[in-house]
């Protein structure tokens, strides 16, 4: 621990952070009646718990008494609540689809056709802003502004070891996980098995799949294509990416719901 | 231009300075006193321009200490030597040519630091790569019992 | 509590000071020991003031101590990127004071290995560049081509990356009888993986915006600062040695010298990549031509130069390399001077990034391509 530091919070924001991403899993529905808790406001609980987790870095940041440490804190501060708008906005539209915030409803009510494919173009713009949008909000690349290790070392842990510096990054990939799942959950029909109207047999063959085996290959496709971003794609700039979520994503995803109210009111929707 | 009109042209222009052909290039030899004016001119003047300083050196030898400047110019792609001596050896001075080719700054300071050479007039005259209890190494008579193997 | 208030109301906008930030010595994007002292405020680049010498090594001053072949031993160490080029100037240097002609032979294998390690260097300089803007695939992109040059080199001269391969009076041994076969395959297959360097990165959304108009270096400032290289191409700098001092083979081949005004970071990126392309139509002209007979013309057992003063230019992967000799008639040198692209270009920093963010600061140091032994010395 640096000399400096502020011990106290020095020590708490690694926790804060782990018990954020530990609420979020609570509602997750790995399968049929495998969900610690159904509650009605699901997707609400998870997108106020996982916000929590940008107090933990904040915290890490200023009390490390470093200035690459709080360079970090303060890129990731300004960058997690921006798009936690994004996030928020783009399940937003699917609950408008959906008609409920609870996690097991909208899961049964992907039976006979996927979220993603049922909404037609607005959740697909949905689906794209969700996945923009997560990436950013768990400092995944090409948005890991905050760790940023070309420029700011390690960012907002620069000055962390041992287990609590585990903690940041089991947090981080964590977070990653419960994008995913959230991605699936809403958007992929979490663990309903891949269904096609007409084919029948098709349809029955993909029955066997037991539900839980379905989860985890979308989550972990999913996670595949978080992952692929981070390798690929050079950082972003940090007003950049302020720029990308206020002038692009917000606007889009405004209008996005407006669409996808008009889509809902039409009875357009599969 | 080439090496020998260079030479007539830059005998003719600084009378004061004493030019030679050397093996490879031109050389020119001035005054230290002479040699902020030199330089300003030998950059200036549109025949000469010669704006690009590639090497700056210092060298020890046995009578003086001598700054080697290598010069070129872009426009006309010709290649001067100039040079200036200083005899003190405690205390040596040349004026900076820091404020003619910017990059000079940084050469002036490595020279600083490895023979002790102080230029006049330097806006951030500090050691290079040496801290300041080191000697200036590459002077002659520089010793250091520990690190330097004597042939 | 009522003082805070005062002072909100006395300020009329929100004060701000500045804080400096020590970049390295120990720095991922600093790529060895280089430490930049940085002014910033909140995220912008007010000034750098570089701080060297971190690995300064003495080698000017160990020259002064040893025999000529030896001097060769040392250059390769400075900048270990392009070794070939810092052997070949003092091999040329020494040569050119003894007035010892080299056979043709020995100025083909130069060439080819000169631009053989200017690819290998670019090649790395490429994965770094990407590195230090967060995208990790062009690493292992870059390394996967490198590791055919340095086979190579290691086929013709046992080492890989410090080739000692130069000699005054030649190269130290003759090639590899596979040399050309290899050299041709290598260019065959990297021209088709060339064009995925551009996919990759070149043709990336995030990295345009990354480096376009970042960075600007005039033409004035790039002369003034002594700024070579790619570098100092890229504001439109006419100063490839190859061109203007041809040696070796270089008079024998046709190539362009790659210049652009532009003086951003991108223009600084692309100018190298175009420069790999250069680099193979060079090889590709020399390779099937080498000429029978000697590698290397007998010199005395001890190389004595002339009294007086030798210099030599040429052109390393990162700029104009130069080695000014001071002789006295004995077997080693008086004095050796370096003149390393490295430590000119470094400089010109401060007036680079001035101005621009951290993250920009990253991108504008690795498109200069710095080598920090070959700034220390």
């Amino acid at each position: 621990m640096p000399k400096s530091a502020d011990r106290f919070l020095y020590n708490l924001a690694p926790f804060i952070i782990m018990i954020a991403t530990f609420l979020a899993m609570a509602v997750l529905p790995f399968a049929k009646g495998l969900q610690t808790m159904d509650f009605d406001i699901g997707i609400f609980y998870v997108t106020a718990v996982s916000s929590i987790g940008v107090i933990g870095i904040l915290i890490a940041g200023w009390s490390s008494n470093n200035k690459y440490s709080l360079i970090g804190a303060m890129r990731s501060g300004a960058q997690i609540l921006s798009y936690e708008l994004s996030v928020s906005l783009s399940l937003v539209t699917i609950i408008i689809l959906a008609g409920s915030m609870q996690l097991s409803v909208i899961v049964e009510s992907q039976r006979d056709s996927w979220f993603l494919f049922k909404g037609h173009i607005p959740s697909l713009i949905a689906f794209v802003i969700f996945l923009i949008a997560g990436t950013a909000e768990t400092n995944r690349g090409p948005f890991d502004l905050a760790e940023a290790e070309s420029e700011l070392t390690a960012g907002f842990h620069t000055e962390y070891s041992g287990i609590k510096f585990a903690f940041f990054f089991l947090a981080e990939y964590i977070n990653m996980f419960i994008v995913a799942a959230m991605a699936t959950t809403v958007f992929l029909g979490g663990w309903m098995p891949l269904h096609f109207g007409s084919f029948e047999s098709f349809n029955v063959v993909m029955d066997f799949i037991p539900p839980l085996v379905w989860f985890f290959m979308k989550v972990l496709g999913v996670i595949f294509l978080i992952m692929w971003f981070k390798w690929t794609f050079p950082r972003l700039r940090v007003d950049q990416i302020l720029t990308l979520e206020w002038k692009y994503l917000l606007p889009i995803n405004l209008v996005n719901i407006l669409l996808m109210c008009l889509v809902v009111l039409t009875k357009f929707h599969l | 231009m080439t090496n020998e009109e260079l030479q007539a042209y830059l005998t003719g222009e600084f009378s004061k300075a004493e030019v030679k052909l050397g093996k490879q290039y031109v050389e020119i030899l001035v005054q230290a006193a002479d040699l902020h004016e030199t330089s300003v001119r030998l950059k200036n003047e549109p025949e000469l321009s010669f704006d690009y300083l590639f090497c700056l050196s210092g060298v020890d030898y046995p009578e003086t200490m001598q700054i080697v400047y290598h010069l070129e110019s872009v426009k006309h792609r010709h290649v001067v030597v100039l040079k200036v001596n200083t005899a003190d050896r405690t205390d040596p001075k040349v004026d900076t040519v820091s404020d003619v080719w910017r990059t000079a700054k940084y050469h002036e300071r490595e020279v600083y630091d490895l023979l002790g050479v102080k230029f006049n007039n330097h806006k951030d005259l500090r050691r290079l790569f040496l801290d300041d209890s080191w000697g200036f190494p590459l002077r002659k008579d520089y010793k250091d019992e520990v690190r330097i193997v004597e042939r | 509590m009522s003082e805070i208030k005062e002072i909100i109301i006395s300020s009329d906008k929100i004060h701000t000071d500045q804080y400096l930030v020590n970049m390295g010595p120990q720095h991922p994007s600093t790529h060895g020991v280089l430490r930049l002292l940085v002014r910033l405020e909140g995220e912008i680049v007010h000034h750098i003031q570089p701080h060297v010498g971190y690995i300064h090594s003495g080698i000017e001053k160990m020259c002064e101590a040893i025999s000529y072949p030896q001097v060769i031993h040392l250059t390769d160490r400075m900048d270990y990127l392009s070794a070939h080029m810092n052997n070949e100037a003092v091999a040329l240097c020494v040569e050119n004071a003894l007035q010892v002609e080299v056979p043709e032979r020995v100025k083909y294998i130069r060439t080819i290995m000169d631009e053989l390690s200017r690819l290998a260097s670019h090649q790395l300089w490429w994965c770094v560049m990407g590195m230090d803007l967060g995208a990790l695939t062009t690493f292992f992109y870059g390394l996967r081509d490198r590791e055919h040059i340095l086979d190579i080199f290691e086929e013709t001269c046992g080492a890989r990356m410090t080739l000692n391969y130069s000699l005054p009076g030649g190269v130290m041994f003759d090639i590899h009888p596979n040399f050309q076969k290899r050299v041709k395959e290598f260019i065959k297959e990297f021209k088709k993986k060339l064009p995925e360097y551009d996919q990759l990165l070149t043709g990336n959304v995030i990295f345009q915006e990354r480096t376009k108009e970042i960075g600007y270096l005039s033409l004035e400032d790039a002369i003034a600062w002594g700024v070579t290289g790619p570098a100092g191409r890229g504001s439109g700098f006419s100063c490839d040695v190859r061109k203007h001092h041809p040696y070796s083979a270089y008079p024998l081949v046709q190539f362009e010298e790659k210049l652009d005004t532009r003086g951003d970071t991108f223009t600084r990126y692309r100018l190298r990549i175009e420069e790999m392309h250069e680099s193979m139509h060079i090889i590709e002209q020399l390779i099937d031509n080498i000429p029978e007979g000697d590698y290397a013309v007998k010199m005395k057992g001890v190389v004595k130069l002339p009294e007086g003063e030798f210099y030599q230019r040429v052109e390393s992967a990162r700029g104009e390399f130069g080695v000014y000799i001071v002789s006295d008639g004995k077997k080693n040198p008086y004095r050796v001077k370096f003149r390393s692209p490295g430590f000119s270009n470094l400089f010109a920093l401060n007036k680079m990034a001035s101005g621009h963010k951290i993250a920009d600061l990253v991108a504008i140091m690795s498109t200069l391509d710095l080598v920090i032994p070959d700034i220390d010395r």
